[in-house]
């Protein structure tokens, strides 16, 4: 097919649940391309020179390649090439900002002139990952013989099952440590079951535990072990323990009952299986929610209160619909959904009635004025503009701090102004030797395919680390 | 897993638990606790450690069967198992050489208070210990703390042992004998905790109060936990589980634990059922499906 032609095609349009029946269960929205399907969209890929797709992956995915393997039918090849650099591919395609990154600098998408025209790589990805699960057709790549080193990964999101991955491939023996019951970190506790099923991540889980990675549960660095015990028994070790302190607004009412941070909202849901009748977890089902924020978290606050049994959700956002740093995907389902939008609108306090519990909230109406440091137009009150809405459940969703337990059980590391780690940017060392970091310890936070980027960086660093302390031990 | 090796009932609906939980065993401090989740299906709720055996690997918990979670728990027999157990979590008590401590414990919070109160007499303390109950069954404990205790108060809210009275009642007695103390610990129900504090307040005694609040991980993460202490919003989880007593919100906080007073009615009906028609005794097979 020439260039002319695959530019002709359409992009493919995913098939979804209809909204009015998908608020009524937990089950994944978009249902995924048939093989039929993805050979259409793969073709519409030109298979540019320059790879520009490329230079937008945080992880550097060979994409041009994987598709051609979608286009020729041989899927095992394809999903080899994307395990080279994305060890969680069913993950990011699903997650990923991709509009963001590889989609927006897709020449096809420039050629229209429309970024919604650009191949949609992030669900070409998905297939392959989720073909090849389906299938069972994972393999266990040769690993070399042991190094006899050993690494310890804090936290099992994103970052930390990137670095163990990618060293117990090279034959050092890991250990990830995890906080809680369950595996994933953000994965597992944040993101809802309708947007990335548990099953892919445990599946993910399953497959490092099979190449040898050793998971150990309920298992807090810095308390069930202190970090000097971790670093006595481990040649190296990498904290990824996440962006775990939910931040509040400092306002009047956020101890009513019925306040939430979305931390606890979403865990209560997903972790928790707090929809699950048979859970054991409680969960508030508002009937009016309103969600206070306007990231990603916010649309998972508000989709997941709809799936609750809410009549009514609204987000407000102090911004414009503009400034939303949620993903255009994200708030397009949430529309869909029928969750309601309150732009330019600030709280100022969280009413509540006599007995303590939540009944409302009093907003400041804003404009947007001159651009502030983060390049978005800076929201300001307009004077004598507040009105109230009522409320029986409001989620705090704006945003984490770092996690501070780690830093404060190695004094020795040195942190940013906001809590995070300080790292070398090439290697993700910290200012302690041997101790390596990357996610949202060190972003704030961020996304999963950067938390994966800085993962796979200081996994190459680790490896370096301890084949230099092996030459050094030798000589 | 973590299994039951001894399992121990105190009193009505009071039981004590030795469980496997080695890293905690070896780790914990005075003051911490773990969370803990029954089964495969169950919460995740916090419980303070009333003792620890490095050498053997066990801690001990004491848990009074109050809802469905922990009706569930004392349903576990000896060899059974816990299925998740973290910690220690949270910060370890403040200790030091104070002079007089005084250690006032409510009901179940006196097993809380023992490792405090141990730890307070080995940092030569005097350590003078009042423990409260509403009634005679109801105290538990009793003899370790006068172990570890110089002076034990004992009263009820019934008079049927020790001086029938309140805490409050022991506490002002004491100082109105003469007695000076330098340092307060209290741990019990939390309007225990307000009046006890009220008065020490009063008293101008310094007082630490040990916070159970509704808890998911224990890690900071969820924030589930905050309470209002001085004006400011912490998190027991990370910042406590102790705080100055006399600058806690006591009313918000007692208000936040009612949260899911509906809910747990309705969770503690169902169980109380399943107990009756007979599911409730199935043993640890139906509290635990297989992995």
């Amino acid at each position: 097919m020439d260039t002319a032609d695959r530019l002709k095609l359409p992009p493919v349009v995913m098939p979804e649940q209809d909204p009015t029946e998908r608020i009524h269960n937990v089950r994944e929205v978009p249902f995924g391309f048939t093989p039929a399907m993805a050979l259409q969209e793969a073709q519409r890929c030109l298979h540019c020179v320059n790879q520009p797709c490329v230079d937008g992956c945080p992880v550097g995915v060979r994409i041009p390649d994987f598709i051609r393997t979608i286009e020729s039918g041989d899927y095992i090849a394809g999903i080899g090439i994307i395990k080279q650099t994305n060890l969680l591919p069913a993950v990011c395609g699903r997650v990923c900002p991709q509009e963001d990154q590889c989609q927006k600098s897709c020449t096809v998408g420039k050629t229209h002139r429309d970024p919604g025209q650009a191949v949609q790589i992030g669900q070409l990805e998905r297939f392959l990952a989720d073909w090849e699960r389906e299938n069972h057709t994972a393999v266990i790549p040769q690993i070399p013989p042991a190094s006899g080193k050993r690494v310890a990964v804090i936290g099992s999101g994103p970052a930390g099952l990137t670095v163990a991955g990618d060293l117990i491939k090279l034959g050092h023996a890991v250990t990830v440590f995890e906080a809680l019951h369950m595996p994933g970190g953000v994965l597992g506790y944040g993101i809802p079951e309708f947007r990335l099923p548990k099953e892919i991540v445990y599946a993910e889980v399953s497959y490092l535990t099979r190449l040898g990675v050793d998971f150990q549960y309920n298992t807090v660095i810095g308390k069930s072990l202190t970090v000097d015990e971790v670093r006595n028994d481990y040649d190296a070790v990498f904290i990824g323990s996440g962006a775990g302190l939910p931040n509040f607004l400092g306002i009047p009412g956020e101890s009513l009952l019925g306040v939430y941070s979305a931390n606890e909202y979403l865990t209560r849901a997903n972790l928790m299986h707090a929809y699950d009748e048979n859970s054991d977890t409680p969960i508030l089902r508002g009937k009016s929610v309103a969600v206070l924020g306007g990231g990603n978290v916010a649309m998972d606050s508000a989709r997941t209160a709809l799936r609750l049994g809410a009549l009514g959700v609204t987000v407000i956002y102090r911004r414009s619909e503009e400034e939303m740093p949620a993903r255009k995907e994200e708030y397009h389902h949430a529309v869909q959904e029928g969750v309601e939008f309150s732009f330019l609108q600030n709280p100022l306090e969280i009413l509540g009635n006599p007995d303590g519990w939540v009944t409302g909230l009093t907003l400041q109406k804003m404009q947007l004025g001159e651009p502030d440091a983060s390049g978005r137009r800076r929201p300001l009150p307009i004077p004598g503009q507040t009105g109230s809405v009522s409320a029986d459940v409001v989620i705090v969703a704006i945003g984490n701090n770092p996690n501070p337990l780690i830093p404060a059980a190695l004094p020795s590391l040195q942190m940013n102004r906001h809590g995070g780690i300080v790292t070398n940017e090439e290697t993700m060392e910290t200012s302690v030797p041997g101790v390596f970091a990357g996610g949202d310890i060190v972003l704030g936070a961020a996304t999963v395919i950067l938390a994966m980027g800085q993962g796979r960086k200081a996994a190459r660093a680790i490896h370096a680390w301890l084949t230099k302390t092996a030459d050094l031990e030798r000589n | 897993m973590n299994t039951i090796r001894k399992r121990e009932e105190l009193g009505p609906n009071v039981t004590r638990y030795v469980i496997d939980a080695p890293l905690v065993a070896t780790h914990r401090k005075p003051g911490q606790f773990v969370i803990v989740r029954v089964s495969d299906h169950g919460e995740r709720i916090p419980l303070t450690i009333a003792d620890a055996d490095p050498e053997l690997g066990t801690i001990s918990l004491i848990v009074q069967s109050v809802g469905k979670t922990t009706r569930e728990m004392a349903m576990l027999r000896s060899g059974d198992a816990i299925h998740d157990v973290v910690g220690p979590l949270g910060r370890p008590t403040h200790l030091q050489q104070f002079g007089t401590v005084l250690c006032v414990g409510g009901g179940i919070g006196t097993a809380p208070l023992y490792p405090i109160a141990k730890a307070m007499k080995e940092a030569h303390n005097h350590v003078i210990t009042i423990l409260g109950a509403r009634t005679r069954d109801l105290l538990i404990l009793e003899d370790d703390m006068r172990r570890v205790s110089d002076e034990l108060i004992v009263t009820t809210d019934d008079g049927s042992y020790g001086t029938k009275g309140l805490v409050t009642d022991a506490i002002r007695a004491l100082v109105g004998g003469g007695t000076h103390i330098d340092q307060a610990v209290v741990i019990g129900p939390p309007l225990m905790m307000k009046f006890t504090s009220l008065l020490t307040k009063e008293l101008g005694i310094p007082t630490m109060a040990s916070l159970n609040p509704i808890m998911i991980d224990g890690t900071g993460m969820c924030g589930g936990c905050r309470v209002t202490v001085g004006g400011e919003m912490k998190f027991a989880c990370v910042d406590g589980p102790e705080f100055d007593a006399h600058k806690v919100d006591w009313d918000s906080m007692i208000r936040r634990l009612g949260t899911y007073r509906t809910e747990e009615k309705t969770a503690a009906e169902r169980c109380d059922h399943e107990c009756r028609i007979g599911l409730g005794t199935r043993g640890p097979e139906w509290i635990l499906p297989t992995d």
